[in-house]
């Protein structure tokens, strides 16, 4: 029985330290990611390439999850606000759900699945059918070539991609309260707009946007460049780029949160 | 796929996320109500601020001229210090007297500018020399009970 | 061989950790040749070509291509080595988002400042070598498995290097195709006086082709020569190999215990 008890601590401490050095592992490759995108900002068709693969390919599912996501708050929100008789604050509680939480998590979250997998799935079977070594025995770079491309594609859409997931929340709470249900107009916008601050609100969700987009790819390109270079093993990076993202987007949006929204009301 | 169809795509979705992040900003938020523009800076010391919080309203008649931008607690007079970031395209005399209102009944809490008639105008970092603390609900009940009280000894 | 060495490899050794893949090799290799390094799987012939490439680094003896020390250049002077050399994949490694055109095309784009009509001129005049000018707007997916070992020819070709690697050139073709990657090779050789080093176990193709041959076994140079030599070589090793025999030196059984140890049989008796 001890014996089983010290092998289950064994795995825990395998684990940790497993974990550990992946986090330094992608943290160096971050870095190095960085230090070598001059390249990408010099030749930008390269970043528009991949930005029409990462952004304008995530569009669809980003456009239509914001419409839904919003009609339901629109419905949730009228149903509790309306037993306070406060049902135009409706507009208030879509608003702030999405631009402060719902867009930035929730617009990121369908990111890492629909972009992120991608990006490793492209990368770790490039690396498999021995796409990056050609380009290394060519003195090219991929570092450089490939993957800082994809990176910068991935950092610049996600904010963009939270926005109009917000947009398209408001407009589907919009939908529901307003036109189907027949909240007042007037005061569903006025409402929303006092009480929805630019810079408390808006520029908090942005930066968290941001946040979400950098350490999306970065883990997807970190996951697809030290794949193993197997069918297998790309499949269970491209798992673990959805996981290990979704884990880091709510991980990081708790952390951010309580550095924003610290001691305001 | 097309190198310039793949730049029209990359363009349109450029324009979608410059756009989503206009609309939120004017039309979600209250981007258009906040002058981007210059500000001057008053201070206020309050007996008791009540609930009033950072980035409150200031009104004067009604309209927001500017926002609550600071609130601390002085140890040499013992009252707060309010600092208030208020638009620099209105100016009110050196009379004018701050009071903190509640919007409502238990609604949010709001500095409110009453000009008064002096000829000289509050510069930035002035203070304001009048100022009027919030009501407090228990203060408010506790002193009409005691009136109260007082009233029925009085027969 | 009176022409000029391009590479030489002396007294070369490598170890994965404490394992030994190469133990002491020698080999000198001239310009306008072809060679072929031969041996079983898993002998390290792989491992060679990483190390003239500088992609590894040795553990001892060193590597010079063209006068210089590869293994003592930083990056950036690896990188410009590397420029000379070319290295044609097992599966020909092709860029899978970009097309015939565009993938031999890569080196020139990255590495020069060609005009892009002097760029054309040139991709179409490489993929005529290797015969599929026809093919420059088709995407590697649309190829045979020799029709892309055949652009990706055409692509290690572009920048005219002085070396050409090719690891594993004729796996998994058919024997048609095989012979037309084989003549190219020779063809290419000859035609831009390179050097070509071909890591193959295809003993009956390579031999028609190359002008010098060596096999590597358990990490040493095993027997060295050329075709006429070895095929005529009666060496136990390599007459083995050449012919292919099931029995000789190189053994069935991967070291082990004895068998019966292995199945307790031993310790039941015992």
């Amino acid at each position: 029985m001890p014996k089983r008890i010290i092998s289950i601590i064994q795995g825990i401490g395998h684990r940790a330290i497993e974990g550990t050095w992946q986090v330094g592992l992608a943290s160096r490759f971050f870095i190095l990611v960085l230090l070598k995108s001059t390249t990408s900002l010099r030749r930008f068709g390269l970043v528009m390439r991949e930005l029409y693969f990462v952004g304008v390919l995530s569009l669809i599912i980003i456009l239509v999850s914001g419409l839904f996501v919003g009609m339901v708050l629109g419905l949730q929100g009228y149903e509790t606000l309306q037993k306070f008789g406060s049902e135009t604050a409706v507009g208030t509680l879509v608003a702030l759900s999405l631009v402060r939480e719902l867009g930035p998590v929730v617009a990121a979250l369908l990111f890492a699945s629909r972009a992120g997998s991608a990006i490793t799935a492209e990368i770790g079977l490039m690396k498999a059918t021995e796409q990056l070594a050609a380009m290394g025995m060519m003195a090219v770079d991929p570092v450089a070539r490939v993957v800082a491309p994809r990176f910068w594609a991935g950092v610049i859409s996600m904010p963009f991609l939270a926005a109009m997931f917000s947009v398209m929340g408001v407009f589907g709470g919009y939908l529901v309260t307003v036109v189907f249900i027949g909240v007042d107009e007037g005061s569903f916008w006025s409402q929303m707009q006092s009480n929805v601050d630019f810079r408390q609100d808006i520029m908090n969700g942005f930066i968290k946007s941001c946040f979400f987009g950098v350490a999306v790819t970065t883990i997807a390109v970190f996951e697809g460049y030290d794949a193993k270079p197997t069918a297998e093993g790309v499949s269970i990076a491209t798992t673990r780029t959805v996981v290990t993202s979704a884990l880091v987007i709510l991980g990081l949006d708790f952390i951010l949160t309580a550095f924003m929204f610290r001691g305001i009301s | 796929m097309q190198r310039t169809t793949m730049d029209l795509w990359v363009g349109l979705f450029v324009i979608l996320g410059i756009g989503a992040l206009l609309i939120l900003s004017l039309k979600v938020g209250n981007l258009n109500t906040y002058s981007a523009g210059q500000s001057y800076q008053l201070i206020g010391h309050f007996e008791n601020i009540g609930g009033l919080k950072i980035r409150a309203p200031v009104k004067s008649s009604g309209v927001v001229v500017g926002r609550v931008v600071n609130i601390q607690f002085s140890l040499e007079t013992y009252d707060a210090v309010v600092t208030l970031s208020i638009d620099s395209r209105y100016i009110f005399p050196k009379d004018t007297f701050a009071s903190i209102l509640t919007a409502g009944l238990l609604g949010e809490q709001y500095i409110g500018l009453a000009a008064g008639g002096d000829e000289i105008m509050l510069k930035d970092g002035d203070k304001l020399m009048k100022t009027n603390s919030a009501m407090v609900l228990e203060e408010l009940i506790g002193r009409f009970l005691f009136d109260k009280a007082s009233e029925s000894n009085d027969f | 061989m009176n022409s000029e060495a391009l590479i030489e490899i002396s007294d070369l050794n490598f170890s994965y950790g404490a394992r030994p893949i190469l133990k002491g090799i020698n080999m000198t290799m001239h310009r306008g040749k072809v060679i072929a390094i031969m041996g079983g799987s898993g002998s390290g012939k792989t491992t060679l070509l990483r190390l003239i490439s500088g992609s590894v680094t040795p553990s001892a003896g060193y590597v010079k291509f063209d006068h210089q020390m590869v293994h003592q250049l930083n990056r950036n002077a690896l990188f410009k080595l590397r420029r000379k050399m070319g290295m044609l994949f097992q599966f020909g490694a092709l860029f899978t988002d970009l097309s015939v055109f565009d993938n031999v095309a890569f080196q020139m784009r990255e590495h020069t400042n060609l005009p892009e009509t002097m760029i054309r001129d040139l991709v179409l005049m490489k993929l005529q070598a290797v015969g599929l000018r026809g093919a420059h707007q088709m995407m590697p997916t649309e190829l045979s498995g020799g029709m892309a070992r055949r652009v990706a020819l055409a692509r290690s070709i572009a920048l005219d290097p002085a070396l050409i690697m090719y690891d594993e050139p004729f796996t998994g073709l058919d024997p048609i195709s095989l012979s037309i990657i084989g003549s190219l090779i020779r063809r290419l050789t000859d035609a831009l006086g390179m050097t070509s080093i071909i890591v193959t176990h295809d003993v009956q193709e390579s031999l028609k082709i190359v002008d010098y041959v060596y096999f590597i076994a358990d990490g040493v140079i095993a027997a060295e020569g050329t075709p006429q030599e070895v095929s005529q070589s009666v060496a136990p090793f390599v007459h083995q190999f050449v012919h292919g025999e099931e029995e000789g030196p190189v053994p069935f059984h991967y070291p082990a215990d004895a068998y019966g140890m292995d199945l307790n049989l031993e310790s039941r008796l015992a």
